[in-house]
This record gives structure tokens, C-alpha cells and sequence, in this order.
């Protein structure tokens, strides 16, 4: 999986997301938003259990209202300082009598690179390997989600063309 | 037979596009000016119909496949609650490292003057 953002439109494909960003702070203050468990958990809305390091497993609770008992774990893959970091995860609510490390696992890619002078960061974030999920699981995943992410819902273009 | 590997060939997503335009249809009539051949659509089918994403009935002395559509609305589902998930984390993690954040006006004479956040186009297509 390339860890380069692609220039213009991304290529759309059942198997990964991709968002491109464009945001008006430098790399340093990206990165350290996205690489520091305390301030990806602020954003993220999840409390990690410890710092992201690679090769590591950082156990996550989500802190939505309503949802505090969805617990994640996230595999920290490779972090390049300013640069890359990516983790794998099962992008579901995991029912805490489920052992899921046997489930194949998205791949979440950040990667950061200047904009507009070093004023701002392009950021890409690839989510890849839906492919590999079993429906069931999606299904489910979709009933669980669908309650809690209500708010949040916004059309997207279908993606079988 | 997961969906998105189902998904994941140009034939079948052709497959899939003629079933949702005409109707159920035969493998004859599938196969008909596709340059596939008959033995290859009737594989492709098979595949579809292991992931739940068509079926097929008799008509008289026919066999006709056809669109089952919840399966493909499920998995369409899930695919926009992800992304729109991170659509909402995106947001987050603009609000939270842009400072001042876009959209909001400075201060005038110590009144802080607030506008509606600007959306600013996005580099790449969404799904």
C-alpha cells in the first residue's frame, strides 16, 4: 500500500476510504496532533492506554456519550516523525466477548506533507482492506453504529458505479 | 465470500449494473455482447450469489439471476458510515490544530465576532 498522497482525485475502490486535507498549521503541530496518544484521543474521542509506538498494541475506550463501553485496540505499525504513521484495527464496535485478533484488520495510513509554503500540512488518510471483512460483521457493525454516528451521517456517492 | 471481494472485478460490478437496470436476466442474455464468455459469466454469477449480492429463480424453463439488494445496501452502508466517520474525525482534528480556526473573524475592540465555518474543498474524491 503506497504511503504517498496522490495528487488530485483519488481513485475510488471498495476496498480502502481515502480523505485528502488540507490543513493551516504546520507538519510539526499535524503530527504531534496524530502521533501523541493524549491529543489523537482529544480529537479522536477515544482514551488510549498508553503512547503510540510502533510494533505496540494501544487499547483504546471510545469517550462518545452513550458509547463508553466500545473498546478498541489499535497495532501501531510504523511512525516516520512528521511523515507516516499507521496502525491496524477492526473498524467495529468490539463486543467485549469476541476475540477479534483472529479477524483480518483495516490498515489506517497517515501521511503528512507540506502545503502552501510549510504553512500548512496535506494530509491523507487511507483506510484499506474492507475486502477481507465478512459481511456479517459489517452488518452488525452497522446496526451498532448507526444509532451512535446519527448526527454525523452525510450523503457519499455510491460507490458501484 | 465477503462482499467487496464480490465486488472487487469490473465484470461483475458490469454484471451487477445490468441486473439493476433490466431486471432479472439469463445467461444467455448476460453473456450476449459482453465478449465473456457464457462459462465465464456463469462463474462471476456464482461468485455474486456466494456473497449474497444476487440470487436466481426459475421462470418456466429459464434460469434468471437477479439483484438481491439488501445485501448490497449493507455493505454500501457500512462502507459511507466509515467514511462519513472519518469525515467527522477530519473536522475534529481541523478544529483542533488550526488556530485560529477558518471561518472566524478576529476580535474588534474586544468583541470576538463569530461566522459559520468555512468548508474548504477537499484535495481528493469521497466515497
Amino acid at each position: 500500500m503506497s504511503a504517498r498522497a496522490k495528487k488530485g482525485q483519488a481513485r475510488s475502490s471498495t476496498d480502502r476510504i481515502e480523505k485528502r486535507v488540507v490543513l493551516r498549521a504546520p507538519r510539526s503541530r499535524v503530527w504531534r496532533a496524530i502521533s501523541d496518544a493524549k491529543e489523537f484521543g482529544t480529537w479522536f474521542r477515544m482514551n488510549l492506554d498508553g503512547a503510540f509506538v510502533a510494533g505496540r498494541t494501544v487499547r483504546a475506550k471510545v469517550s462518545i456519550p452513550g458509547h463508553e463501553d466500545m473498546k478498541v485496540e489499535m497495532q501501531v505499525e510504523r511512525m516516520e516523525p512528521e511523515r507516516y504513521f499507521s496502525y491496524r484495527w477492526h473498524p467495529y464496535p468490539n463486543d467485549p466477548n469476541v476475540d477479534y485478533s483472529a479477524e483480518p484488520s483495516t490498515l489506517v495510513e497517515f501521511t503528512l506533507e507540506d502545503a502552501e509554503g510549510g504553512s500548512s500540512t496535506a494530509l491523507t488518510i487511507v483506510e484499506s482492506g474492507f475486502d477481507r471483512l465478512p459481511l456479517a460483521r459489517r452488518a452488525e457493525a452497522f446496526r451498532m453504529n448507526d444509532a451512535g454516528w446519527a448526527g454525523q451521517i452525510k450523503n457519499l456517492a455510491a460507490y458501484v458505479a | 465470500m465477503p462482499v467487496f471481494v464480490a465486488l472487487g472485478d469490473s465484470t461483475r460490478l458490469r454484471l451487477l449494473g445490468r441486473l439493476s437496470v433490466d431486471g432479472p436476466l439469463s445467461i444467455t442474455r448476460l453473456s450476449r455482447g459482453t465478449g465473456v464468455t457464457r462459462q465465464a459469466i456463469t462463474k462471476h454469477l456464482h461468485t455474486l450469489g456466494a456473497a449474497g449480492l444476487v440470487r436466481h429463480a426459475r421462470r418456466g424453463r429459464e434460469r434468471l439471476w437477479e439483484l438481491d439488494r439488501r445485501r448490497l445496501e449493507t455493505a454500501k452502508r457500512y462502507l459511507d458510515q466509515i467514511s462519513a466517520q472519518w469525515d467527522a474525525a477530519v473536522d475534529r482534528l481541523r478544529a483542533f490544530v488550526e488556530d485560529p480556526p477558518r471561518g472566524y473573524t478576529g476580535r474588534t475592540l474586544g468583541e470576538v465576532r463569530l461566522v459559520r465555518p468555512q468548508r474548504t474543498p477537499r484535495g481528493g474524491s469521497r466515497q
